[in-house]
């Protein structure tokens, strides 16, 4: 009896899907309850009644627009220093690399606004390279929008590091070996060979990348303060409302939970599809 | 074999903590009983301006009481009149605004124990060359207020509006520590916060007194909470705060009497 034949008539499947082990089956029905019970309670304090006036009366649309903007432009530069410095870590012989992985993670760890006053003390005004970019270009990035991108890219760069590094790792080498023989270049290699193959890898850190830097709080607020228009992003919105008035601030998140599955939900369908 | 002995230590760790955890809250509600000598924990939820003094307090107070433990949480008032209106074990409030002290439904009637007035906090040297409050209004100096939402942000406000100065912030900072940290770092000119803070950031920060700050002074109500585990470790903590002894702290840190 060959495996085939068994799963021509469906029996392995049945086996497999009939028998889930109920030590799994339980911690995974309570993981996702305890996932998804924090939302539901969201959903059932939301002030349904007064909702579509106080959708309008914030300033929530620029908040949005901003949070969007902001994360979308902070994975771009997550994705142009990170996958190089996932390939760096996954490929290149170099000394020390378990201390080099171990420091890209850091951000992970560091609590955010720590993150953010790091992130002042060297490019604040009076900071180590921040002086000098006002000293000769009259630029400083504490308080600009460009300051938020910077502070989510910080918390979020090492998810995309670690998942692309993953799937560098996962890659058979044997393709660029091959593609070395044929005589392309490491770069040449890189691009058509290296990089089509680990593209869930990157789809994945990316998401990951966007949906941190989406609920970024803690670095943003300490490095880039919160101005209406200029720097305040949704989770900051949040965070005000929650000082005066609890029912606007679960609005608000409502609205940012509601856009990023949105957003999230859909790019997957058109990766996983595109992939395919 | 191994696998059963494995979930049986399990089992039996499970029930250890769980018997743990049971153990623990009859033990600590317990204490609220009207005996004469004091003992237990005092919860004390204060404002997160009164850190230093309040820790300080909570020490002497200790002294004075031996048996006696005080335990704070420090946060935003309005954070904190949120977590005593869900439930959370307070036997005082200490709120740096009557308006949050408002919101705490099950309170005794509260005191107002001290004041606290705005002051321009610049970083050591002045480097804006800040004199005063029209400086707030200049575009191209750099300026932190707190944001409107939180007690500091609206003592600010009530001073704007009171000399009609329309202020061009570069941010709105969340809290009163935050504008401070800005200021101390000096990534800003100049910031409007409490006194006190000025004071807990001598060295880094200097401050600027004006004449209008007496338009929006500060008041601090504490209260006991009706809903207190230890409701004589609250009194007693209560009367401390407003003793001479007590007074004497806090204007040391730069509160006012009320």
């Amino acid at each position: 009896m060959s495996l085939r034949q068994d799963t021509r008539t469906g029996s392995v499947r049945r086996r497999t899907g009939g028998q889930l082990p109920l030590v799994l089956l339980l911690p995974a029905l309570v993981g996702l309850a305890f996932l998804l019970v924090p939302l539901i309670g969201l959903l059932i304090k939301a002030p349904w009644s007064t909702l579509p006036s106080r959708l309008f009366s914030a300033d929530i649309w620029q908040a949005l627009r901003l949070s969007l903007l902001c994360a979308t432009l902070a994975t771009t530069v997550c994705l142009l220093l990170g996958i190089p410095l996932a390939w760096l870590l996954a490929r290149a012989s170099l000394p020390g690399r378990g201390l080099i992985r171990a420091l890209v993670t850091v951000p992970l760890v560091l609590p955010p606004v720590v993150g953010g006053v790091a992130l002042l003390l060297v490019l604040g005004r009076r900071g180590l390279i921040g002086e000098r970019l006002d000293l000769w270009f009259g630029f400083s990035l504490p308080f600009t929008t460009a300051g938020v991108v910077v502070a989510e890219a910080f918390v979020a760069m090492p998810f995309l590091v670690i998942s692309v590094e993953g799937a560098l790792r996962a890659a058979d080498p044997r393709y660029e070996e091959a593609a070395a023989t044929l005589g392309a270049g490491r770069w040449l290699t890189f691009r058509r060979v290296t990089l089509p193959s680990i593209a869930p890898g990157v789809v994945a850190g990316a998401v990951l990348c966007w949906a941190r830097a989406l609920g970024e709080f803690g670095a943003t607020i300490t490095f880039a303060g919160n101005l209406p228009g200029r720097t305040t992003t949704m989770p900051l919105a949040v965070y005000l409302a929650l000082e005066t008035d609890p029912d606007v601030a679960v609005v608000l998140s409502l609205v940012l939970l509601l856009v990023s599955v949105v957003v999230l939900a859909s790019l997957r369908e058109r990766w996983i599809s595109g992939l395919r | 074999m191994f696998r059963r002995t494995a979930l049986a230590a399990l089992a039996a760790a499970a029930a250890l903590t769980l018997a743990g955890c049971g153990n623990d809250s009859p033990a600590a509600s317990s204490s609220g009983s009207s005996t004469t000598a004091l003992s237990g924990t005092v919860n004390v939820f204060a404002a997160a301006s009164l850190t230093g003094s309040f820790t300080q307090l909570g020490k002497d107070f200790e002294k004075a009481h031996p048996g006696v433990k005080v335990n704070f949480n420090f946060a935003g008032s309005s954070a904190l009149a949120q977590q005593i209106n869900q439930g959370a074990p307070a036997d005082v409030f200490a709120s740096a605004a009557p308006k949050n002290m408002d919101q705490v439904a099950d309170k005794n009637t509260p005191t107002t124990f001290v004041k606290n007035t705005l002051e321009i906090a610049v970083p050591t040297g002045n480097p804006g060359k800040i004199t005063g409050l029209k400086d707030f209004a200049d575009k191209n100096k750099k300026i932190a207020l707190c944001a409107v939402q939180v007690p500091c942000g609206a003592a600010a406000d009530k001073v704007f509006k009171a000399v009609g100065i329309t202020p061009q912030p570069d941010s709105l900072e969340q809290d009163v520590k935050a504008a401070l940290t800005k200021v101390s770092l000096g990534e800003v000119d100049a910031a409007l916060v409490y006194k006190t803070d000025v004071l807990s950031a001598k060295g880094k920060v200097e401050g600027i007194e004006f004449p209008e700050a007496s338009t929006a002074v500060n008041e601090y109500p504490i209260a006991t909470l009706t809903k207190a585990p230890n409701a004589d470790g609250a009194k007693a903590f209560v009367d401390y705060v407003l003793s001479d002894q007590g007074k004497a702290v806090l204007t040391a840190s730069g509160f006012d009497s009320p």
